[in-house]
């Protein structure tokens, strides 16, 4: 055996992120991010926002196999635009061989998503830009220790919600719908099967696409990086995250929990939370306990009305 | 070569057509939006192969042009005033990417209040960001220092974005006889858009703007970049020269009038500096002796070749179109820093701030300071700072005063 030291692979386990970056243990942007970008084969230029994924690449090293520009906060998706319309002008001028050319995905959390970063991305969709823009949204600003956003739902607790947040999730999904753009998903990365689909789908189609993927947040969401899974899984089983796409201007709904009653409440999955703590003990909080289940289960209703 | 009649911002949009660049992400803001209307329209007749977008903000707006630079093609973006300064924080990130680009501000005032005429206060915010900064005096500079951008914005040696500063109303509204450089002749000079060998592609990906950990990295990235600046120097007055061989109109950092002999200087940059060259003509013929230094390039500062300029002066006047709240003249601060270890420093140094928001700097005005600079160098007593105001200001603002508020004493309110 050589004793010269080794360079870690590049692509463990085949994928195209190698492993060995500074995400916490548990991180369920990190699993999804991997999940996507396995579909999505190398020839990716990520634009990225400020958020946690900004320390994936640190200088020397980079986990991806294609390029990275990390932009700022609240423009990374007018960093988009110039990469792809820079690769556009260099292809028709036969400056850039066709195999050269890169899939162009920002990548951004949820911070930035429903904040800061909405006139760009809005302004992107507009041009009708052909982008991939996947939000991992952890429900709040990770980075800095997890203060509210305009993800964070309603009830959780934050650095600067300590009584939990008295308003509601920003429905992003929403929005970018109103734009009508090519195509729009949301995912979890504890649901592989379903994501794959979705990126696969999305594969064969130009224009704006959004991945919105739910990504549970072991420091900040409080539970054991061991539960990511469960709690992905759960928050999709008990209705809180539908799963669904539209494209092609119509909506579906791609795994549709069980009807009310049968379903998991979404007591189960609040209480894996040190974030909803406050809803359990020292006194239980039946009034936004039931308020959040009344939500999810008005929400079905009206899906299974209108399905 | 072909003479014609040019706007500043018509200059600058010839400027961009004869680099042939290759991408405009814009926005509009007055008094810069005829830029972009006449490179839009351009497009649009099949003058131009350019791709030009709409974008959101400016922020938006240097975020694609410099994420377009890094990946490898020829760019081009214009602004103004708040629009500057919306875009502020992607000033300093795109020149961390040691991108090549190029980005005409046509200067305004800033608010509050709000006002569309010049002064320097928007540019020099950006002084700091690591942008190389040229500033033009007339229409034909312009059209010229395009060119000079280009060249120096994607010099090997550099790799870094350059901001080409034009007054508003003063220079963007005013047409000026201009000779527009052969575009052959220009396309030579400037080089093809080709020419890069560092775009970013699948098989050569790269990775930009990315984090550092503790100061030993960020300080070598950043010490890289100054000094890279700081070459830019000797790489402007030889690219100023080549230029001059070419179209017969050569560029150096400075540009002295009448130094020769004079007791006095005036330091100015800008459009206001041909009011200062028509001045030094008047004062001249009145028997004095005055001259004056109008600064180019003002990121790099051009300190050595300043001090040389005003060595054995008497005295010297620095005229600042901006005011640093309660610092005073910016540009007074770094001539002062220029000349402080020189045995051959001027005796005097003087610092006046005028034409904020577009308001005139007379021949009167220019007498004044001549004559205060003078009588200083000759007293050995530098007067303290003055801010341009005459009683014919006030006065107009007295009235403006009544109308607004009727019932109040304006003068009480005077400390």
């Amino acid at each position: 055996m050589s004793s010269a030291p080794q360079k870690p692979s590049s692509q463990p386990l085949g994928h195209q992120l190698a492993a060995g970056t500074s995400t916490c243990a548990g991180c369920g942007a990190l699993q999804g991010i991997r999940l996507v970008h396995d579909i999505l084969d190398s020839k990716v230029f990520f634009v990225n926002a400020a958020g946690c994924m900004t320390l994936l690449s640190i200088y020397p090293f980079t986990p991806f196999a294609g390029a990275w520009l990390y932009t700022s906060m609240a423009s990374a998706a007018a960093g988009g635009q110039g990469v792809r319309d820079a690769l556009d002008i260099m292809l028709a001028g036969k400056r850039l061989p066709p195999q050269e050319d890169m899939q162009v995905v920002v990548l951004s959390g949820d911070g930035s998503a429903g904040g800061m970063g909405l006139s760009a991305t809005s302004g992107a969709m507009d041009r009708n830009l052909d982008f991939i823009y996947l939000c991992y949204d952890n429900e709040g600003y990770g980075n800095t220790g997890y203060q509210l956003s305009a993800a964070t739902p309603h009830g959780a607790r934050t650095t600067t919600s300590t009584s939990g947040n008295p308003g509601y999730k920003k429905e992003l999904f929403d929005i970018w719908t109103a734009h009508k753009p090519a195509y729009a998903a949301t995912i979890c990365g504890a649901e592989p099967g379903d994501l794959r689909k979705k990126v696969e789908t999305l594969k064969g189609i130009k224009g704006p696409r959004l991945l919105l993927a739910l990504s549970p947040c072991p420091t900040a969401w409080h539970f054991e990086p061991a539960d990511t899974i469960t709690l992905g899984k759960l928050a999709v089983a008990c209705g809180l995250w539908p799963l669904k796409e539209y494209k092609e201007g119509r909506l579906v709904h791609t795994k549709v929990p069980k009807k009310t009653g049968r379903r998991p409440q979404v007591e189960e999955y609040l209480r894996l939370q040190g974030r909803y703590r406050h809803l359990f003990a020292p006194r239980r909080n039946d009034r936004v306990i039931s308020e959040i289940q009344n939500r999810v289960d008005r929400y079905w209703e009206k899906v299974t009305d209108e399905g | 070569m072909k003479r014609t009649l040019l706007t500043g911002n018509g200059a600058a949009a010839w400027g961009a057509r004869l680099a042939c660049i290759d991408y405009l992400p814009a926005f509009p803001i007055t008094p810069q939006t005829e830029i972009i209307e006449t490179i839009s329209s351009w497009i649009d007749q099949g003058l131009m192969a350019c791709r030009m977008v709409s974008m959101d903000s400016e922020h938006s707006m240097i975020t694609a042009a410099g994420a377009a630079a890094a990946t490898g093609v020829r760019t081009f973006t214009a602004t103004s005033s708040q629009g500057l300064l919306y875009g502020m924080e992607m000033l300093y990130a795109v020149a961390g990417w040691r991108v090549p680009l190029v980005l005409v501000n046509v200067s305004r005032a800033l608010a509050a209040p709000v006002t569309l005429e010049p002064d320097h206060n928007d540019v020099l915010a950006a002084r700091d960001s690591g942008f190389i900064q040229i500033h033009c005096a007339t229409c034909q500079e312009v059209v010229d220092t395009m060119l000079l951008a280009y060249r120096l914005s994607e010099d090997k040696r550099l790799r870094l974005p350059v901001i080409v500063n034009l007054d508003g109303y003063y220079l963007s509204f005013t047409r000026e006889p201009v000779t527009l450089p052969d575009p052959q002749l220009a396309s030579r000079f400037v080089g093809p858009p080709t020419s890069r060998a560092d775009q970013i592609q699948a098989s050569h990906p790269t990775s930009l703007g990315i984090a550092v950990l503790g100061g030993s990295q960020y300080s070598y990235f950043r010490y890289e970049q100054h000094l890279a600046a700081l070459a830019a120097l000797e790489i402007y007055d030889d690219l100023g020269r080549d230029y001059g061989r070419l179209t017969g109109r050569s560029y150096s950092a400075l540009a002295c009038y009448r130094c020769h002999g004079a007791d006095m200087v005036f330091v100015m940059i800008g459009s206001f500096a041909t009011k200062g060259k028509d001045a030094v003509d008047q004062l001249r013929a009145m028997g004095l002796a005055v001259g004056l230094v109008r600064l180019r390039l003002v990121r790099p500062w051009p300190g050595v070749a300043l001090a040389t300029a005003l060595a054995d002066k008497k005295g010297v006047a620095v005229i600042d179109q901006n005011l640093s709240m309660g610092q005073g003249g910016i540009l007074y601060q770094e001539v002062a820093a220029a000349l402080y270890h020189r045995p051959d420093r001027p005796r005097v140094l003087c610092s006046y701030v005028g034409g904020l928001g577009g308001r005139d700097i007379s021949l009167e005005d220019f007498r004044g300071m001549a004559e205060e600079t003078l009588q200083a160098a000759a007293s050995g007593r530098t007067p303290p700072p003055r801010l341009l105001y005459t009683e014919e200001d006030l006065a107009q603002m007295r009235a403006a005063q009544q109308v607004a508020a009727p019932d109040i004493d304006p003068g009480a309110e005077t400390p």
